[in-house]
């Protein structure tokens, strides 16, 4: 079935194109001129278009303005986060009733109900938020269409809300003696809602904030290994894609002037998200596509099925849903790649400029022979199966312990257990000379440990510069707001600058552009190598790091650890290749069946008994 | 609410929690199997209680046709992929629509109850092979979203033919048994009986089969690892159709048993179905004893809140499930596993 094979990966030239190996921003004239020119030019169409359309396509536009607004939001929460919600309508309808309600009955200027549908609608997705942030996907789609029921049930009762006759003539937008009473000033405010949000939405995902929010798509726990609050981070998209939703339903009250609870429907729910899945939910632009083509198809089918079928309102959603089926058959990650695919692009090429020399980095915080990990009698059983039982050991400042033994000894869950993914059953662990027992994976990585994943844990489709500079996470301060206003962009250009460092360091400055799921596996391995360096950890856990190397990389990996050894950093590594563990580490720890069975330097554990009998079934 | 309203209540509420829990594990079948959530079952469900319903008042139901085109389409579309196939797709929509079509034909006028509930379950059934065969076998490997979106779309296009097919109005299914039996001061309908009768022998029969039959264990291979199945030699395309249709089959079933507790209209199937999906996520969409526990669960708190509060019914039952979801959601740990 050649459809569906993965369609040609895409990777944001955005962050890429602007910046030199030593990370100094080139403005360049033709960014910014583009920039200008785009900008003006959506500014001249906001303006000219809506006063030369015929009414009718000022009222589709407006909607399908509006829709975007909405989808957005969505392409946020599902797309980019992988949270699936089918209640975005609800939070239309909350703002759109807040907004109805203060200007008509208290006659507050819309401004107010504005402030106070976003105010609403954030406090209400905030609590919301609280529930769903730590569901998984069924969960979160279920509990989702729960809200969406119970909110449109909602609408419809409240007394002061006129049920299902709706509110009718609520007052036009105006600001000061300016009112908009025609239809197509208020088209050219939507659309430049529509343009606003979606370059702020834009600036967000190209930010460090927006790398973290990918990481909520099924690699939260990597996220959390370079000190992401992956929970926080859930809720926040929530919310935003809610005031998203929120500002189209202040729109929508104004435009229409008049609201009814069927427009927040579950259905309209359904129809919010059929938009984000046609267009593509895996980029911004696929939130106007996707809104375009189910406004104007709803809107021919409404006109031209009961014309041809002679009833009204038997066919037309059964037609727009065949519709529906077949271009996600067609298209199953929706219409933009498809798009893309006919857009050119340039093929990713090394930079000039990477092999410059690595600016001096900060040696990594120790003391020489510091003890940085102690384990004490760690325990760690799944049901009645001892992963690991009594494990006791250290790790040095400057120093590389390999830590190895038969499949299924233990080794990868003690790493588990060390990164605080699991706690242990019983035991201690000291980290750097204060307990780390039960501290969760970010507050370990944010004490200075970084670590690598056995089933390797990358963004696929992003480039590699982005995956290793999520390693850079916390050594960024900017919040929503200053990466939504691009106000983050000395601090960004500082963590790019950084990955660049750390890929080059690495030995994978030459692919820097490509998407990280092209590589080998060897290779994706040391990008996460580099990744775990942008924390500029003391302590460094590898797990596997040499699989899948050929023999020249193994040998340019262990002069980077020797280096970092040197440097006073602490390496744990599993390994199964020997010669690469017995020339590099220091001491050996082996363990069997969840036991510690030996340890010791590399050539007396290769010598001891036990160590033989675990590998080898036993000489004598 | 005294003992004997309060039984009642329970009585009730058990007897659709029997019904929920077919669809959770018609859900949980073809979840497993196809990473399908399978939204128009719901609306399977209502097919199956109308076309009793218009069975037994003597027409020909909409259904029928909808079987016999879309199996036409079908078996052309096979006639092109070599012989065996070609073979199979004559038996299946070849012979098989007609041999239904032709019973129908003769026996619908006469009204018979247990000929209408047979034909029922024989036309309905197949719509599952065929849904999977047109709607989802193209896009197999989209993401789970995709195919979500694509079910929904699909109850679209299902409520608009059943609106077509059956009209606006609401309608019943004949009871299997009039039969009922005082325990002590205390009513129990047959109805309810039967009810659980079939739940249990589903349960059992569908035991038997993916513990004894080839096809079944295939199903559990595909399930437990899609591609290890593949490469072992397991026709992906084969066990999706029998999700698919197992889960019709049910479905159509469970409409037929619910019609005659409850008439249904065209669109009355999507709750039905998200309650099913309800119990199957409290099941964790794996595991069938708890998802049981779950429909029971979700059957009697519907009936009881129904009595006190009948209009608010829906959001009670989703709002009170909110608690027990994200307690389900806590214990199972970080959503990592979707990686």
């Amino acid at each position: 079935m050649s459809r569906a094979s993965p369609p040609p990966r895409l990777i944001s030239g955005s962050t890429s194109d602007r910046l030199c190996v030593d990370g100094r921003v080139k403005p360049g004239h033709d960014g910014m001129l583009r920039t200008w020119t785009v900008s003006f030019a959506a500014a001249a169409l906001i303006v000219m278009v809506p006063a030369i359309l015929p009414t009718f396509y000022v009222t589709l536009l407006g909607y399908v303005g509006m829709a975007t607004l909405v989808a957005l939001g969505l392409v946020l929460l599902t797309g980019i986060s992988g949270q699936t919600s089918f209640g975005q309508a609800s939070f239309v309808g909350i703002a759109a009733y807040a907004t109805t309600v203060l200007t008509k009955f208290f006659d507050a200027p819309p401004i107010a109900g504005l402030a106070a549908g976003l105010l609403l609608t954030g406090v209400v997705a905030w609590l919301l938020g609280l529930v769903t942030a730590r569901l998984s996907g069924h969960f979160l789609a279920l509990v989702s269409v729960a809200w969406g029921i119970s909110f449109f049930s909602l609408f419809g009762t409240i007394p002061q809300l006129h049920g299902f006759n709706g509110i009718g003539n609520i007052p036009p937008l105006r600001l000061g003696p300016f009112s908009a009473v025609n239809l197509r000033v208020n088209l050219g405010i939507i659309w430049a809602a529509v343009v606003l949000i979606m370059a702020m939405s834009a600036n967000l995902l190209d930010s460090r904030l927006g790398r973290a929010i990918r990481t909520l798509n099924g690699a939260r726990l990597m996220g959390a290994s370079v000190g992401i609050d992956t929970v926080r981070l859930s809720r926040t998209v929530f919310v935003l894609a809610a005031l998203c939703a929120a500002i189209a339903g202040f729109l929508f009250a104004h435009f229409q002037r008049f609201v009814s609870p069927t427009p927040f429907s579950l259905g309209a729910s359904i129809d919010y998200l059929f938009m984000v899945i046609i267009g593509g939910a895996g980029s911004l632009w696929g939130a106007p596509i996707g809104a375009a083509l189910v406004v104007v198809l709803r809107d021919q089918f409404n006109d031209w099925v009961p014309r041809i079928t002679g009833q009204a309102g038997n066919f037309e959603s059964l037609v727009f849903a065949l519709v529906v089926i077949v271009l996600l058959q067609r298209a199953p990650d929706g219409l933009l790649p498809l798009l893309m695919r006919f857009k050119r692009h340039a093929p990713p090429h090394a930079e000039p400029g990477d092999d410059a020399p690595p600016e001096q980095l900060p040696a990594p915080a120790t003391i020489p022979g510091e003890e940085l990990l102690a384990l004490e009698a760690i325990s760690r059983n799944f049901g009645g199966l001892a992963a690991n039982r009594d494990v006791s050991f250290t790790v040095h400042a400057s120093e590389i312990v390999a830590l190895i033994g038969p499949n299924g000894a233990g080794k990868t869950t003690l790493f588990n257990v060390i990164s605080g993914v699991l706690p242990p059953n019983s035991g201690s662990i000291r980290l750097f000379g204060a307990s780390a027992t039960h501290l969760s994976p970010r507050h370990v990585a944010a004490l200075g440990l970084a670590r690598t994943f056995q089933h390797v844990k990358l963004l696929p489709d992003r480039s590699v510069l982005e995956n290793v500079a999520l390693g850079a996470h916390l050594l960024g301060r900017a919040g929503l707001l200053r990466a939504m206003l691009r106000l983050d962009r000395a601090e960004e250009t500082r963590l790019l600058s950084e990955a660049r460092i750390q890929a080059m360091r690495a030995g994978i400055a030459n692919v820097l552009l490509v998407p990280a799921g092209d590589l080998p596996l060897g290779q994706q391995r040391v990008v996460e190598i580099a990744r775990a360096l942008c924390l500029r950890p003391r302590l460094l856990l590898l797990d596997e790091p040499a699989a899948g190397l050929r023999l020249p990389e193994k040998q340019r990996l262990a002069a980077l650890l020797r280096q970092l050894r040197a440097e006073g950093m602490g390496v744990l590594l599993v390994e199964h290749d020997m010669d690469f563990v017995m020339q590099l580490a220091d001491r050996v720890v082996v363990m069997d069946f969840g036991q510690k069975i030996a340890e010791g330097p590399p050539e007396r554990v290769q010598s001891d008994p036990a160590v033989m009998e675990a590998y080898l079934g036993g000489l004598t | 609410m005294d003992w004997f309203v309060f039984f009642a209540l329970l009585q009730d509420g058990i007897t659709t929690g029997a019904i929920y829990l077919l669809l959770a594990i018609g859900l949980l079948i073809v979840f497993s199997v196809t990473r399908v959530i399978f939204v128009p079952q719901g609306d399977l469900l209502a097919f199956g209680t109308l076309t009793v319903a218009a069975l037994q008042s003597g027409h020909l139901p909409g259904t029928l046709w909808l079987l016999d085109g879309v199996s036409a389409l079908a078996l052309i579309a096979s006639l092109f992929q070599g012989r065996r196939a070609a073979l199979r797709g004559v038996l299946a929509w070849g012979i098989y629509p007609a041999v239904v079509t032709a019973i129908a034909f003769v026996l619908a006028p006469r009204e018979l109850p247990a000929i209408s509930i047979i034909l029922a379950l024989a036309i309905v059934t197949p719509m599952g092979p065929l849904i999977w065969r047109f709607a989802f076998r193209p896009i197999a490997n989209a993401s789970v979203l995709a195919l979500l979106i694509l079910a929904m779309a699909l109850h679209f296009v299902l409520i608009g033919l059943g609106l077509v097919f059956f009209g606006p109005e609401e309608a019943g299914a004949p009871p299997i048994t009039d039969a009922s039996f005082d325990l002590g001061s205390l009513n129990v309908s047959g109805q309810s009986l039967a009810v659980l009768a079939c739940c249990g022998v589903l349960v059992l029969g569908l035991r038997w089969f993916f513990g004894a039959t080839i096809h079944g264990k295939a199903l559990r291979a595909a399930a437990s690892d899609r591609l290890g199945a593949r490469l072992v030699g397991i026709d992906a395309s084969a066990t999706g159709a029998v999700a698919f249709g197992l889960a019709s089959f049910i479905a159509a079933l469970a409409g037929v048993l619910i019609g005659a507790v409850t008439p249904l209209s065209y669109d009355a199937g999507f709750d039905i179905g998200l309650k099913g999906f309800v119990a199957a996520i409290m099941g964790g969409l794996v595991s069938y004893p708890m998802a049981a526990a779950g429909a029971i669960l979700v059957g009697v708190l519907e009936s009881l809140s129904s009595f006190w509060a009948s209009a608010y019914r829906e959001v009670i039952v989703f709002t009170l499930l909110i608690p027990v979801l994200v307690w389900l959601s806590l214990r199972s740990g970080s959503p990592e596993d979707r990686a």
